[in-house]
């Protein structure tokens, strides 16, 4: 979880995407394959290797209109297919705080 | 309370405006992020985690409930429906669409608030203690000069781009209830042996990756000086603070490389060629500032009404929020209430909208329509009569307000950490509130008393770690959630700084360290009435330290 | 970059000098700081108007001597938000009365402008043309300023200090107004 804002090289341990905040209401968003932006994980382009990370994360980051602040997020890939976020921080960003937010009581 | 003019009114009116332009500007493309950035932080939005957050100024923790029915109607309107009260008197919104700021700003803009200086590298909110105006032992209300100081800096043409954040504090009282000297300048008024009221001035201290306690570089300075002695000092931070390297920017540094002696100098050789100009503090103009606070026509009544003992004596729960959250005021006949923000299983300073709006109302009849908000993200009651404490218990309660834990074990300082923050390396809230639900019954906190724990999720110690008496610091070790545990800070008068105990622990034993650090107090105090921070002064950590990493 | 002096954009009267470069003859010539303190006894002399492009990580203190013999001083914003030029210009104007041209050059946006007029600054090499062309309209965005700088404005202490009896009766029912007990 060490904040991704101090990310110098792309160093790659398995699969990864890249992510970012969108412009309008930040909410955290996954780079498409299509060169444009989703807010589903299952969406996302998962690559491989340093290469293709890098190519993505460029492309990404000219988006300025868009997002904001992209970067490599590592994730894990189930057999299926299925996409899962690689670490905690990810998993906060994707699913929300891990606690309870205060109720809305109808007081 | 300070009541804004037109010209405070005018000031905000312009900055929504140009606000409203540099959001359209950032949408439309014309201005990049990078060239954004800058400007949103001077209103207070950030980006994190999962949304922008908005940083609302609380100037020196004094709300209407004018206010803070707005502050729920923006969290009801623009957000999940909850606030958070900062360990700096502001309050944050976590959910906050950029596209709606501009709206959300003229609501606040309506009744006197704004994000202004919230962040960036300018000058913050300048807080003060929250009981100002109406404790006991202070000199004179330091919410006077917080705001002189406050208006001087605000979109100050020389100080909107200094190297980092600059962060000042205003007290009045021998005790410290403002934590002064971990501030980048704190001014305390006092009186000099001639009599004569004026300012002691220290610069320096700050926390993060490297804390300091800040150091006296002007033992008194006149009131009529106050605005220039604060443009010399800042002035010297602006020049010569460090630019390069952001980890070494704040003016703790400078001062530090420099010496204290050096550092004084430098501002006293500034500060001698502009002390007789145009920031001269004119006594009508502090009376003009002093005279928009607004403090209430309180009655004449008497200390200890029968009624008051009455309840005590049928009520234990009642009698237990007297001992803990009821404070002696100035004025006889009163009450200073502190509310507690800490409840069983909950997240330290946040407050929902609901509960703002029935505490609006319940200030509106019981203290004058004020409410404070203090840096160890509880509220308060300023201005409560004794006679109507036993009613305002009983409506208290009714809204998760009144649990008298306040200074205890369960009374945490929490940052939001990973949960919100993107600068975090680790949760933070959820250790609160695993441990506020290991402390929860009140006797063994009672047994325990006066304990302060503050837990930081990352280096930059929003939580003020260093200064609890418990200090907790998250951090990542291959990728799982570690905390370092540090003992014996204090925020107060005797400002310390907590020493670690040993290496950190992992995330599923923090709770049961703290539990492993009560017990050895227990066993170890002199006497009952020995605190926890007194024993760890006395001992030192060892005692603590062994006990906590023996069977680890 | 376009230059904007009061208020609209305008041609530069004044040619940048390299420091291996030969003075040009009565053109009004900016030189570096390296090469002023070098030859000032020199350039001084010259004739035409003398401009020096002074860094932001040196004292004003050192250019002090020389300020009767200058008639522009460019200060430099190498990213806007390294804000030692506001420091240096104020000094200029205010501690040592320098009276002539006062330069902002470097990374110069319009959300600057009323900053940059406030410390002092006449003449602006701005970074956008976008900006440039809005000059005018963003240095007037505050009427309202709440601290004594260069550019003279009176701050709002001062005018309330003026109005002080009158305004506040007025003024006191509007915001969070205590309820009936008061």
């Amino acid at each position: 979880m060490t904040s991704p804002l101090d990310q110098k090289k792309i160093k790659i341990a398995g699969p990864v995407v890249v992510t970012a905040n969108r412009v309008g209401d930040g909410a955290v968003v996954y780079r498409s394959p299509d060169g444009g932006w989703t807010t589903e994980l299952g969406g996302a382009a998962v690559v491989i290797d340093a290469d293709s990370a890098r190519a993505l994360a460029e492309a990404a980051t000219g988006d300025d209109l868009n997002a904001i602040g992209p970067y490599i997020a590592p994730v894990k890939v189930l057999p299926g297919g299925h996409v899962r976020p690689g670490n905690l921080r990810e998993l906060i960003r994707r699913s929300g705080p891990t606690i309870d937010l205060p109720a809305l009581p109808d007081m | 309370m300070y009541i804004y003019d037109a010209f405070d009114r005018q000031l905000l009116a312009e900055r929504v405006t140009e606000f409203r332009d540099q959001v359209a500007r950032r949408l439309s493309g014309e201005l990049t992020e990078e060239e954004f950035k800058p400007l949103r932080l001077m209103n207070g939005v950030y980006l994190q985690l999962h949304a922008y957050m908005l940083r609302i100024a609380i100037p020196y923790g004094t709300l209407s409930t004018l206010q803070l029915r707005k502050l729920a109607e923006i969290a009801r309107k623009y957000d999940r429906g909850y606030g958070h009260f900062t360990t700096r008197q502001n309050i944050q919104f976590h959910w906050i669409k950029l596209a709606e700021l501009p709206d959300a700003m003229a609501e606040l803009a309506s009744v006197g608030m704004h994000g202004m200086q919230t962040s960036g590298n300018n000058v913050r909110n300048i807080t003060t203690d929250q009981w100002a105006g109406v404790a006991t032992d202070e000199i004179q209300d330091p919410r006077i000069w917080a705001e002189l100081i406050r208006q001087h800096v605000t979109l100050h043409p020389e100080f909107s781009f200094m190297p980092r954040k600059f962060k000042i504090a205003v007290g009045a009282s021998h005790r410290d209830r403002a934590a002064l000297r971990i501030h980048d300048m704190a001014l305390r008024l006092h009186r000099n042996a001639a009599g004569e009221t004026g300012f002691e001035v220290m610069v320096g201290g700050g926390l993060g990756r490297t804390p300091y306690l800040a150091q006296t570089i002007k033992p008194f300075l006149p009131k009529r000086d106050v605005l220039s002695y604060v443009e010399a000092v800042l002035r010297t931070y602006n020049q010569f603070g460090s630019r390069d390297n952001i980890w070494k920017a704040r003016i703790k540094i400078l001062v530090h490389d420099l010496g204290a002696e050096a550092f004084a100098k430098e501002v006293e050789t500034e500060w001698q060629s502009i002390k007789d100009g145009a920031l001269v503090l004119e006594p009508a103009m502090v009376a003009d500032i002093a005279g928009r606070f607004r403090y209430p026509n309180y009655q004449q009544l008497d200390d200890n009404p029968p009624e008051l003992n009455v309840a005590r004596r049928s009520g234990r729960s009642f009698d237990a929020w007297m001992n803990n959250c009821v404070t002696k005021h100035k004025a006889p006949g009163y009450a200073i209430v502190t509310l507690s923000l800490k409840p069983e299983g909950g997240t330290p300073g946040d407050c929902t909208a609901a509960q703002m709006e029935k505490l609006a109302e319940l200030a509106d009849r019981y203290s004058f329509g004020e409410v404070r908000v203090g840096h160890e993200q509880n509220l308060a009651l300023p201005h409560v009569a004794q006679r109507d404490l036993p009613a305002l218990w009983r409506e208290l309660d009714a809204i998760g307000l009144a649990r008298p834990n306040v200074s205890f074990i369960s009374d945490i300082i929490s940052c939001p950490g990973l949960d919100y923050c993107s600068l975090a390396n680790a949760r933070s809230i959820p250790i609160a509130q695993e441990l506020t639900r290991r402390f929860r019954d009140l006797d063994h906190q009672r047994n325990l008393g006066r304990l302060h724990i503050n837990i930081s999720g990352c280096i930059n110690a929003c939580g003020h770690h260093h200064v609890g008496h418990i200090g907790i610091l998250g951090v990542e070790k291959n990728g799982e959630e570690f905390y370092q545990i540090t003992l014996g800070g204090k925020a107060d008068e005797n400002a310390t700084l907590g020493t670690l105990i040993g290496p950190a622990v992992p995330y599923a034993q923090v709770a049961d360290v703290v539990e492993d650090i009560a017990a050895a107090y227990i066993d170890l105090r002199q006497t009952a009435d020995e605190l926890f921070i007194d024993t760890v002064k006395r001992l030192g950590v060892e005692p603590f330290r062994e006990r906590v990493y023996a069977a680890r | 970059m376009p230059l904007v002096e009061n208020g609209q954009i305008v041609q530069d009267r004044y040619l940048y000098v390299g420091d291996e470069e030969s003075m040009p003859d009565r053109v009004p010539a900016i030189v570096t700081a390296q090469r002023f303190l070098t030859n000032a006894d020199t350039l001084i002399r010259r004739d035409g108007s003398l401009g020096v492009r002074w860094p932001n990580n040196r004292r004003i203190a050192e250019l002090a001597p020389w300020l009767g013999h200058l008639t522009l001083i460019a200060l430099e914003f190498p990213k806007f938000r390294d804000g030692r030029a506001y420091s240096q210009a104020r000094l200029l104007r205010e501690t040592y009365g320098f009276r002539g041209t006062l330069r902002a050059t470097g990374d110069v946006l319009r959300d600057q402008f009323h900053f940059l007029i406030r410390a002092g600054f006449d003449s602006f090499e701005v970074k956008k043309p976008a900006d440039a062309r809005v000059f005018a309209e963003a240095a007037s965005r505050y009427s309202v300023v709440y601290q004594p700088s260069a550019d003279g404005r009176i701050p709002a202490l001062r005018r309330r200090a003026q109005h002080a009896s009158s305004d506040a009766a007025g003024d006191a029912r509007s915001f969070g107004d205590p309820p009936e007990r008061i």
